[in-house]
């Protein structure tokens, strides 16, 4: 009895997990069929599913029109910069709240994590004049700054978070086997800190990759991600749901792409601190 | 050689001072039990003395020299954690090896001795293995292979054996003490279960409140608890402590009386007198609880099986040379 209960619970919990995924991936799966649809198929009403005429014309206009290699590689630099940059800055600022806490680390911390409950607009108005004056605007150092301070609050609680589970008895099982600072560093604390590391740097990478607030309100060319590659489908002659569509499966591909091959990781980031 | 020698040693943590002052010698090649409730400064004090905290006054001298200035690794002493500490990301081989490796041997040698310790303590076929995919047990052996493996001054455990289950518990108790004596090194272990005292130390420190209340071997702790603390501690179950004219009789503030030294007699005109209120009948032991009025619970234990019940009425009679005497401050008195 006891183990029909027990199946039947698997098969109705896996049945619901397919549902609940495919309706998560659904909006994605839309958009990347009608990324093969002719502008009216769209449109359509009631809306074909698989049986219309496929098309990949959507992807040669888009191609055509706007030079996608030179906002992915704006993408790319600025996603992975302002990671790099805010990693940089973390782990010293993460690793000293975690291993020599004071009386204040937690107000540090809640402090920081405060000035992402602003919405960002609240500020757009100065940054904006700031970036004026100083010559950022449009510009990819402009962005990567912006994008590193956004996510730094973040990335410092998720490190601080991991470094915080590395157990101080085996740095102390360390220090008592004669293992120097650096060594210490280098062989019992650095393997430990990897899969931490490598799930914050993930994360944020789709983050700042997926950034649209900051990147097309301070960039219109010349330093124009791929979010202002989209958008520019969604303006003046109207809207154009099929190469919308293909601009945005294209943009999206190359961190989908990453985020396949590191799903073991980013899933592990994204529940931090909820398993223990 | 690890003779290790404390001269009054303290350890305050801010203004909180939880070490006060504590004098200890323990001699080369015994293995001495620090023992206390939860809280009272058991690794605290171990951690003194492997160098994990700095002191805040005294001397901790091995072979002696005073290390209190010298960094962990080189007072030359390895310690089994609580929670084992093992490398998770190393080989059971790896994680014994990390020592000597450390220390600059050849790799040889290193795999000579990692083979040997591993062999010692039956984790030959887990060479290979990551501790994740060790038991509870195995775990516990990795974590004494690395520190047998350094062939260090001194073994320092706090409370090695708490995670186990009660059964791995008694086994791996045995092994510890077999493989002390075995290999003739000195030990300080840290634990605040006192049936593991007992049977493991050559010497016990009873510690409470940050202080030392007595040092000496198990029956002498036993024997001749120093105050009502270690009186009450030692020996299980408790001792039985009566107030009041009693104890003026004495000559005593606070008379005390182990439990298996009542003897027990059926309704009784002399000794101590009350009801049975539970019975426990073990088989090899019987445990009476007795309502004695004005005297309180009083714990009396036969060894063997008594056919007493709740209910009925007993007198119990202290053997006349096992009454502990204790004065108004709780130390024992004597003669
Ligand atoms: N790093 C520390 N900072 C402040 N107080 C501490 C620290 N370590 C231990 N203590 C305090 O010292 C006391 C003794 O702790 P400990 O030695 O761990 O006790 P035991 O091992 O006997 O249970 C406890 O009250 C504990 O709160
Ligand atoms: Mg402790």
């Amino acid at each position: 009895m006891a183990r029909m209960a027990t199946t039947q619970r698997v098969v109705v919990s896996t049945i619901g997990a397919w549902f609940f995924g495919f309706l998560i991936f659904f909006p994605i799966l839309w958009m990347v069929l009608a990324s093969f649809k002719t502008e009216l198929e769209a449109f359509a009403i009631p809306p074909s599913f698989l049986f219309f005429h496929w098309t990949t014309e959507n992807y040669a206009t888009v191609q055509e029109r706007s030079d996608y290699l030179h906002h992915a590689v704006n993408s790319i630099i600025i996603a992975g910069g302002s990671t790099l940059i805010a990693l940089l800055i973390a782990i010293p600022a993460a690793w000293s709240m975690a291993f020599s806490p004071t009386k204040r680390t937690k107000d540090i911390l809640l402090w920081m994590l405060s000035t992402k409950m602003m919405p960002p607009v609240g500020v757009l108005v100065p940054i904006y004049l700031i970036y004026k004056s100083f010559g950022l605007l449009d510009s990819r150092m402009g962005l990567v700054f912006i994008l590193c301070l956004g996510n730094l609050p973040i990335v410092i609680w998720m490190l601080f978070t991991y470094f915080k589970e590395i157990p101080r008895d085996i740095l102390e099982a360390a220090r008592m086997d004669g293992a120097t600072i650096g060594r210490e560093l280098v062989y019992v604390l650095t393997p430990m800190a990897i899969p931490g590391l490598a799930s914050t740097m993930l994360l944020n990478l789709i983050l700042a990759w997926n950034e649209a607030f900051w990147t097309l309100n301070l960039s219109t060319s010349s330093a124009a991600p791929l979010t202002v590659f989209i958008a520019s489908y969604s303006s003046p002659e109207g809207l154009f749901w099929a190469k919308l569509s293909a601009a945005s499966t294209l943009a999206i591909a190359p961190i989908l792409v990453l985020g396949w091959f590191s799903q073991k990781q980013l899933v592990r980031g994204l529940t931090f601190g909820a398993v223990k | 050689m690890g003779q290790i020698t404390l001269q009054d040693v303290q350890k305050s943590f801010g203004p909180v001072h939880i070490i006060k002052g504590a004098d200890l010698d323990v001699a080369d090649g015994s293995f001495v039990v620090f023992v206390g409730p939860s809280g009272c400064g058991k690794t605290t004090l171990l951690r003194l003395i492997a160098g994990l905290e700095d002191v805040s006054g005294g001397k901790i001298l091995i072979d002696g020299k005073n290390v209190v200035d010298t960094p962990p690794a080189k007072r030359g002493l390895s310690m089994v954690f609580q929670s084992y500490a093992l490398y998770p990301h190393m080989s059971v081989r790896g994680n014994i090896g990390f020592g000597l490796k450390m220390a600059g041997l050849a790799k040889d040698e290193i795999n000579r001795k990692v083979e040997a310790a591993a062999a010692t303590l039956n984790l030959t076929p887990y060479l290979d293995r990551k501790p994740r995919e060790l038991s509870g047990g195995q775990r516990q052996r990795v974590a004494i292979g690395r520190a047998i493996v350094r062939e260090p001054k001194a073994f320092l455990f706090d409370e090695p054996l708490s995670n186990l289950d009660a059964a791995l518990r008694v086994q791996m108790r045995i092994e510890v003490t077999r493989l002390q004596k075995q290999l003739g090194t000195t030990a300080i272990y840290v634990t605040h279960d006192q049936v593991e005292a007992m049977t493991m130390a050559d010497k016990i420190v009873v510690l409470n409140g940050g202080k030392i209340e007595q040092y000496g071997s198990p029956l002498e702790l036993y024997e001749r608890p120093a105050n009502l603390f270690v009186a009450g501690f030692i020996g299980s179950p408790k001792m039985n402590f009566v107030t009041g004219e009693l104890a003026k009789q004495q000559g005593a503030t606070t008379i005390g009386v182990r439990p298996e030294h009542l003897r027990i007699e059926r309704d009784g005109a002399g000794g101590w007198q009350g009801t049975i209120a539970v019975a426990e009948h073990l088989g090899s032991d019987t445990f009476l609880y007795v309502d004695a009025g004005p005297l309180g619970m009083l714990t009396a234990r036969y060894i063997g099986e008594l056919s007493l019940h709740a209910g009925d009425r007993v007198s119990l009679m202290p053997e006349p040379a096992r009454i502990h005497r204790f004065d108004q401050s709780g130390n024992a008195v004597r003669g």
